[in-house]
């Protein structure tokens, strides 16, 4: 304690106290509390019965369906998201800054707006989907639909991760490289890659536990059959409906311990990059 | 013209906005104050309801509050909120304060009974078991039904594609599970093993299973999936009543009778001071004129006489079983049927 206390009386600037005491209070009410009281929910459900809830073979199922559709849009995010973010930052073309602020549009539009225009879109009667049905491509109520929304809406996280970060990134490096007589492809995973993959990581991490979670826009798309395209936030939304809390929050529990795995990884993994970017 | 327009959305744009904020400020008083402040012994309830009802409760409320004025000279306010049933019943334990609950599935209100919230044997208070009007399932198909869906065992054979919601999210889909149990029943004499394979062979069929009545409708109607839905028989009623020319609405030989229950919310209702007029809100829903509408909107009126004026629209030849007679009560069905693990889950094991 005496160490902790003469740490923050040598800051240069004052007010450590005060932000300490903001970022708990904040947190404690807006984020731990919250979560604690999951736990203590929790604790008045048998641990036999908890595994039960968790382990279920419809439950493990879904967290198949949730981890891959995530994980793929997630992937898709990170070199889609890539590649728009370079082009805003590179580039200056008619409607730039409109299509620019177009993409938090995911972050404002309530999500089962985004479900179901998607939803509707996409099915053998939209406009996409009948064209893609031709080709024996089915897109609403199959797993490649619930990736599709997650998509959607993941996709802000990895722009606004990178966007920054290529801003501030110096073109003088590029331009050296190519007189040096680096090829485009080499210059990319040399000098540009490097500097972007923490700020993609992130972005990646941001999207994969946003699309674990989301129930509004990827329960119109998704068919919801079990085993099959049914994701944990519907599993959750169903106990809850059968007035069953215990299994819903048990649930909601390891989805809870997965998300912070995820971030704590994206984190550790962050860090080494960065560490090995700067040499 | 155009200004008028204009000027004519921001109107109403400004309408909105007042009666919202009003609206904040008027919650912050208690309800009984409100009638007092404006002068005319103005009184509102709240009435929690299931997905389907909407339509029905906008009208029967205009036909409330003239009844009511003209008995008692009262102004009556009545607020509507649809869902999911579980949902909405839901939301009441956790304190959406409701006057009166009308419900699709009697277990939901038994939820709300256990929390001391609606009375005691609160399904003998109004006649026939609190179900002023009751429903079945039906099949909603494509206009000339090219599937030439007939009945039950049309549904299950190989090559149709059947909507249903999920009976774990929505009381509407546990009546067509039910339903569709019932006719197995009957055709196998009540084998069950065959009972199961039917049902297996059903949602084999199932390509898509939302999590509500309405948004299955959606999927039907709207996203052109599938080729019959599973529904109620006045969401079908509704569906055509909107795409004139596009469905068809074919009656099984056997369904089940559904009857949507109705209750007050007494706890709430009390702290209201509203007990009286929410009670003739529901006792209303039996009286001629409130049948006649109910029939309109696609519902069987529990009045005998007043189904018999709508024969027409109604497919009288069914053979409707009742949840009681021949499930023993929700509280068994639902054991049997929906809890995890149960007859439902393992339809879908592999």
């Amino acid at each position: 304690m005496p160490a902790f206390k003469k740490a923050a009386q040598n800051r240069v600037i004052p007010g450590f106290g005060l932000s300490m005491g903001i970022t708990v209070s904040m947190l404690s009410l807006v984020v731990l509390i919250p979560l604690f009281s999951i736990v203590v929910y929790l604790s008045g459900c048998s641990f036999s019965a908890f595994w039960q809830a968790v382990t279920d073979a419809k439950t493990v199922a879904a967290y198949r369906v949730s981890l891959t559709c995530s994980a793929a849009a997630a992937a898709v995010n990170a070199v889609m998201g890539t590649l728009l973010a370079w082009a805003f930052t590179r580039y200056r073309f008619p409607f730039c800054r409109l299509l620019n602020g177009m993409i938090e549009l995911p972050f404002a539009l309530p999500t089962s707006v985004a479900g179901i225009s998607l939803t509707a879109m996409y099915s053998e009667k939209g406009w996409v989907g009948s064209w893609l049905s031709q080709f024996g491509i089915k897109i609403s109520y199959t797993t490649a639909g619930i990736t599709m929304a997650m998509i959607f809406i993941g996709m802000p996280f990895v722009v606004r991760s990178i966007q920054p970060v290529l801003e501030k990134l110096n073109p003088q490096y590029e331009e050296a490289a190519l007189t040096m007589g680096a090829s485009r492809t080499r210059i990319f995973f040399k000098i540009l890659l490097p500097e972007l993959l923490p700020a993609i990581l992130t972005g990646f991490g941001l999207a994969f536990s946003r699309g674990l979670g989301e129930y509004g826009s990827v329960v119109f798309i998704a068919g919801n059959i079990p085993y099959q395209t049914q994701t944990v936030p519907l599993l959750i939304m169903n106990q809850l409906e059968q007035f069953n809390d215990a299994g819903a929050t048990s649930i909601a529990l390891v989805m809870i311990l997965f998300a912070f795995l995820l971030l704590l990884g994206m984190n550790f993994i962050q860090a080494r990059v960065s560490r090995i970017a700067r040499g | 013209m155009g200004n008028r327009k204009l000027l004519h959305t921001r109107t109403i744009a400004c309408g909105l906005l007042a009666a919202g904020l009003l609206n904040l400020f008027a919650g912050c008083g208690s309800r009984a104050q409100q009638a007092s402040l404006s002068g005319s012994a103005a009184v509102s309830i709240v009435n929690v309801s299931y997905d389907a009802t909407r339509e029905f409760y906008e009208e029967y409320n205009a036909l409330f509050q003239t009844y009511w004025a003209k008995k008692t000279g009262q102004n009556v306010e009545v607020t509507q909120s649809h869902g999911g049933s579980g949902k909405q019943a839901r939301s009441v334990l956790a304190g959406n304060e409701a006057d009166v609950v009308t419900l699709a599935l009697e277990s939901d209100v038994d939820e709300l009974q256990k929390a001391g919230l609606t009375a005691d044997g609160w399904i003998h208070q109004l006649p026939s078991d609190s179900a002023p009007y009751t429903s079945t399932i039906v099949f909603l198909v494509r206009k000339g039904n090219p599937k030439n869906i007939k009945d039950w065992n049309d549904v299950v054979k190989s090559g149709r594609q059947v909507i249903t919601p999920n009976p774990k999210s929505s009381g509407g889909a546990k009546w067509n599970f039910l339903a569709a149990w019932a006719y197995a029943d009957r055709l196998y004499g009540g084998e069950e093993s065959k009972d199961l394979a039917f049902m297996k062979a059903l949602y084999r069929n199932v390509s898509v299973l939302d999590s509500g009545s309405r948004g299955a409708a959606a999927t039907f109607v709207e996203n052109g999936q599938g080729d019959v839905l599973l529904t109620w028989e006045n969401e079908a009623f509704l569906a055509m009543r909107e795409h004139p020319g596009a469905f068809e609405v074919v009656t099984p030989s056997v369904s089940i009778l559904a009857q949507p229950s109705v209750a007050v919310v007494h706890t709430y209702a009390k702290k209201h001071g509203t007990e009286k007029v929410a009670k003739a809100y529901l006792q209303y829903l039996y009286s001629d004129e409130a049948q006649r509408l109910e029939a309109q909107n696609g519902y069987r009126p529990t009045n005998k006489k007043i189904l018999q004026e709508f024969r027409r629209n109604f497919d009288l030849k069914v053979q409707l079983v009742t949840i009681a007679d021949a499930f023993g009560g929700w509280s068994k069905a639902d054991q049997k049927f929906f809890a995890d693990g149960a007859v439902f889950d393992q339809i879908y094991e592999k």
